[in-house]
């Protein structure tokens, strides 16, 4: 075995892992250790998930009344927009794979780190480089476009700074796609001896196929982005109609990578439920092939779906009838996930701790961000309810509800396995289901608001929706404790947190069987795979 | 030769395995390629569908003279790319710098043929914004069609330059014995990216140049 | 129907299929969020760590076996049910956006940021739009500037309103009232602002209206003022040496092109011809007509496509 480790330090006083492994700027900002890289992800995803959700805040703040009257129409219009970008490119579409994928893949399949520890490490500064100049038309003054940049209004109406905002999406998506090359070349190639592709965890297979998504559906983003900004700057008309153009053709293009990007958020979370509920009903989880052929399915499909997003467009009716099946296609993996997920409760061994919270929390809310999803993909209903905020609260559902709380589930889990501390278990269960009342709170008002009518992106409603939007802002505040709390304890326990043992979950999976934290290397010696994922119910044959 | 018969990076077992994963990854980044030019091929399909005249009259004002030589220049290129691959495979180290330097020499002339063509084009009054004139029906479209014309040669280019870039890295470090029959991955790698720019010239030139050229 | 609370009133004839569909899953999908609620939490209380249930899977064989079943039966059920779904929605769409032949046409420009309505018979409205209860009404929708879409929530119908086409939206009102309408694609700094009043009147009570607005030149006649400043009737007449096509009896007829293609002369051919008369120039033609982008605004091509309308009912077939 290789046994070439990045930079050991030879201190045998305390525990050598690679948190100790050197302490200076260099060591972090020029790490090759996908460990470290996960953590620089984690800490700016969550610089940027502070600014994303502030202008949350301030939108909700700003509803409690009918007329604007904390913002200007202007800004609103700006903070909507901020808030759409950051969140969808700067922290959902990392999140997962960025931080939990980052570090875990290579250590779930046993190795010693991705295929391409460079690229690893360039994928982070083209991540903090796009931030940057999102950043930077944040603060010139913003952009008013929606995250969804419609043309023509963002190429030829909108006077804010979309350019600004169209290159750092631009440059972090070559951050996405680095990310998403290392991971499917890392697991095709690396994986450790009697690894075989049924015996990894489904985590490693919804990594799999989210980085499928984010290699292939980048970059049409990329081009669809640099064809919009080329209009914009040079006034030569492919989208706007006034110079010839067909603004169909930037909705079409925009929603081929978009909706695919839905399943980059939501694949991982589904991965990271799997392994959480496992472990905490000592069981494996039902269905296991299913389960990875639906991960596969769900990405695929994914591809083929993207113009129910457009059935009020001006698309033509044959063209909405083959996208509203297709969609109804698409819904029926996630089904099985969802039944099998419960199944794995049955004749289980269940514990509560904050981790499995969360992960019943993303099943629950994932079913009804999931259900309502079909609502919308019914033609003759999506008419009344495209552009709502019917829509709004479907899709936080799912991104929010569903991929957020499996996130954090996710850090709680493994947060013993990073930084070798436990967190406070008590405060982390009063989160989680404070986070989920919260989050109920906050949107399933806007179902009713939706379907009553109210518009998508307003800053002024009329007076007789008001009482739902109290109801959703007073939910939010209770989401933002939800969200704020868990920093403060998990910073905490960095300091004061019980010193971790190797497996204090008792799971199974590679990870699990070497130092918390782990070495440079990850393991001492490369693991030898003599049993199938989730052997918990054959504990008694394993030691 | 022979100095790195077992040489691998630390986080691979072996060399195989890091050959293995090499060219997966360089597939994998081809196959992004090919989803960003085919963007712009659908853009350029669907535009040219809705205004098939002025496309017509449009693709016939490109220079299709140096455009055919470049054509042959790129192919060339291809052709000594591969053979610098098997003299790398072959440990036939002088052969390996030739078939690269020629290889590089052949990305220059082709980059140096393009400015020349983006020159006269200008001089024709072709570059949209730039001076752009056009007599006859549907100026407007014949305008988007040199927008998507330049866009896409444009984006070409920019990877014929990154390419003899690479070619030009690997070539230099050929030169310092850094490759042989065990371990000439850059090469391979390289190879197939420059490979790929050369296809991709190949939808380009016969849909900008000769579709409804007659 | 009245309305029933988190429901907006029923002022359409689809309001009600619609509502339908959405109860429908209203109950289907609680139903199902219910029994894996419902499921979770029984199982997790049941086999709660330390809780007495039994674990024993006697015979792992037939266990599989069981359970493989289970697997394909929570697949192919739910994929019935969503088919059924599918096909149900896709009916109640299609019979939402059929326009029926005898359908009231309004013409609506949207333009950032209002909605400018003109009634054939002459009537402007701006954020209002006044119709009758039982009359099938045709919306021929179209942008100045972004897109923009139309949405009246008591009628359940919405359409994106786009610059450079006509998008259409059809219904019939059968409710007396007031309702809201909505932009509802975002489209700049004053988008929530662009709302407006849709007014549902008995028949008398709209004749009424009509008549208080009854002394106002028709769409069509100021279609033809129109048609004769901008000199169309120079080649389109009867007495023009040039040749073009005669406009009578033209609208709503396929005609033959010079590429070989056969289009219907609809709103959009005539809008085309007048922006962009070189796209589909008709068989036997030249491409000589020039273009009028920049020289007519919305409102007046639709003035000029009710008064092409108006031409439509001749007797002879027009020139060709």
């Amino acid at each position: 075995m290789n046994s070439a480790v990045i930079g050991a330090d030879e201190n045998l006083a305390s525990h050598e892992s690679y948190l100790s492994n050197g302490w200076n700027w260099r060591s972090w900002l020029l790490t090759l250790d996908h460990k470290r890289i996960g953590i620089l992800y984690v800490i700016t995803i969550t610089l940027l998930f502070g600014i994303g959700g502030s202008a949350a805040a301030m939108i909700r703040l700003d509803l409690l009344t009918p007329h604007s009257q904390l913002v200007s129409i202007e800004t609103y219009n700006k903070l909507f927009t901020m808030h759409g970008v950051i969140m969808v490119w700067f922290f959902l579409i990392p999140s997962i794979p960025a931080t939990l994928g980052n570090f875990l893949v290579p250590m779930m399949i046993g190795a010693r780190d991705l295929a391409f520890p460079r690229l690893n490490l360039l994928s982070w500064y083209l991540f903090v480089f796009g931030g940057l100049f999102t950043i930077y038309a944040l603060l010139a003054g913003g952009v008013d476009t929606g995250w969804t940049f419609y043309a023509p209004y963002s190429t030829s109406f909108s006077s804010s700074h979309v350019f600004a905002v169209a290159t750092g999406v631009f440059i972090a998506g070559f951050s996405s796609i680095l990310t998403g090359l290392n991971f499917i070349v890392t697991v095709h190639a690396m994986r450790a001896p009697g690894m075989t592709w049924f015996r990894l965890p489904l985590f490693i297979w919804s990594m799999y196929a989210t980085s499928l998504i984010l290699v292939l559906a980048t970059p049409v983003l990329a081009m669809t982005l640099m064809l919009m900004g080329i209009e914009r700057t040079f006034g030569i008309g492919v989208f706007d109609p006034a110079l010839g153009g067909d603004p169909l053709l930037f909705q079409h293009l925009f929603w081929f990578y978009s909706h695919p990007a839905v399943y980059i958020m939501v694949v991982p979370a589904m991965g990271v439920a799997s392994e959480i509920i496992s472990c905490f009903c000592r069981n494996p989880v039902f269905g296991y092939r299913f389960m990875a052929y639906a991960i596969l399915a769900i990405a695929a499909f994914g591809f083929v779906v993207w113009g129910h997003h457009m059935f009020v467009s001006g698309q033509s009716a044959y063209a909405g009838t083959v996208f509203s099946l297709l969609t109804f296609l698409v819904s029926v993996p996630s089904a099985i996930k969802v039944f099998n997920w419960t199944a794995t409760l049955y004749k289980a061994h269940i514990t509560f701790h904050a981790p499995m919270l969360y992960a019943l929390g993303f099943v629950g809310l994932f079913t009804i961000g999931g259900l309502t999803g079909l609502f919308l993909a019914s033609l003759g209903l999506d008419v009344q309810l495209h552009d709502t905020y019917f829509v709004v609260a479907h899709f936080h559902y799912i991104m929010v509800g569903a991929a957020v709380m499996a996130f954090f589930g996710g850090i709680h889990f493994w947060w013993p396995k990073i930084t070798g501390r436990m967190y406070p278990e008590d405060w982390a269960r009063f989160c989680a289901i404070l986070t989920f009342v919260g989050f109920n709170l906050t949107f399933f008002p806007q179902f009713i608001l939706g379907y009553l009518g109210m518009p998508r992106r307003y800053p002024d409603y009329p007076p007789e929706f008001q009482v739902w939007n109290v109801l959703s802002s007073a939910g939010s505040s209770l989401l933002a404790f939800g969200y704020v709390l868990p920093l403060a304890y998990l910073l905490w326990s960095l300091r004061y947190g019980a010193k971790a043992p190797d497996n204090p979950w008792g799971a199974k999976g590679l990870e699990w069987q070497t130092d918390s934290p782990p070495p440079a290397e990850n393991f001492h010696t490369t693991p030898v795979v003599t049993e199938e994922a989730y052997a918990y119910r054959t504990e008694s044959a394993h030691g | 030769m022979a100095n790195h018969a077992a040489a691998f990076a630390p986080q691979f077992d072996d060399a195989e395995q890091q050959r293995t994963a090499a060219n997966l990854g360089i597939w994998l980044f081809l196959a992004t390629e090919i989803l960003f030019f085919g963007v712009l091929f659908a853009a350029y399909a669907i535009t040219r569908v809705r205004f098939p005249d002025a496309f017509a009259a449009a693709s016939r004002l490109t220079n299709l003279p140096l455009a055919g030589v470049n054509t042959a220049v790129l192919i060339t290129s291809s052709l000594s790319m591969a053979l610098a691959v098997h003299a790398a495979r072959h440990g036939a180290r002088r052969a390996l710098i030739a078939w690269l330097s020629l290889t590089v020499a052949l990305g220059i002339a082709f980059l140096c043929i393009k400015a020349v063509e983006y020159r006269l084009d200008y001089l024709e009054h072709l570059v949209p914004r730039l001076d752009f004139r056009f007599e006859g029906p549907q100026a407007d479209q014949v305008e988007l069609f040199f927008y998507m014309y330049f866009f896409i040669t444009g984006v070409h280019a920019l990877h014929v330059l990154i390419g003899v870039g690479c070619i030009a890295t690997i070539a230099v470090m050929a030169s310092r014995d850094s490759f042989s029959p065990a371990y000439y991955t850059p090469v391979d790698v390289t190879g197939l990216y420059w490979h790929l720019v050369d296809v991709i010239w190949l939808f380009v030139f016969p849909i900008l140049y000769l579709v409804s050229r007659s | 129907m009245d309305s029933l609370p988190f429901f907006p009133a029923r002022a359409s004839t689809i309001a009600g299929p619609i509502d339908e569909l959405y109860f429908a899953w209203l109950i289907l999908a609680g139903v199902v969020a219910l029994a894996v609620a419902v499921t979770m939490l029984w199982f997790a209380v049941r086999y709660r760590r330390g809780s007495s249930a039994s674990r024993v899977i006697a015979d792992a064989a037939e266990h599989a076996r069981t359970m493989h079943h289970i697997e394909i039966t929570w697949t192919l059920v739910p994929l019935a049910l969503f088919i059924g779904m599918f096909v149900w929605s896709a009916e109640v769409y299609y019979r939402s956006i059929r326009v029926p032949k005898d359908a009231l046409p309004i013409y609506v420009v949207a333009k950032q940021w209002m909605w400018h309505a003109e009634h054939p018979a002459g009537e402007r409205e701006i954020n209002e739009l006044h119709v009758p209860t039982g009359s099938p009404v045709e919306l021929v929708m179209t942008s100045q500037d972004v897109i923009h879409s139309l949405s009246i929530p008591g009628f359940r119908i919405k359409q994106d309103v786009l610059p450079g086409r006509y998008t259409t939206l059809s219904f019939t009102a059968n409710r007396p009232g007031e309702y809201r309408l909505y932009c509802t694609q975002f489209c700049g700094t004053s988008h929530s602002n662009m709302v407006g009043r849709v007014v549902v009147m008995e028949p008398a009570a709209y004749e009424e209206w009509l008549s208080a607005h009854a002394n106002v030149p028709t769409m069509a006649s100021r279609g033809a003022r129109r048609y004769q400043e901008l000199g169309c009737d120079g080649c389109h007449g009867a007495q023009s040496a040039v040749r073009a096509p005669k406009l009578d009896g033209l609208f709503g007829r396929p005609i033959p092109l010079r590429d070989g293609r056969t289009v219907l002369v609809d709103e959009r051919f005539i809008r085309d011809a007048v922006l962009l008369p070189n796209e589909n120039v008709p068989a036997g033609y030249e491409a000589s007509m020039p273009s009028f982008r920049g020289q007519i605004s919305e409102e007046e091509l639709l003035d000029i496509i009710e008064y092409v309308k108006s031409k439509g009912n001749a007797t002879h077939g027009g020139g060709q």
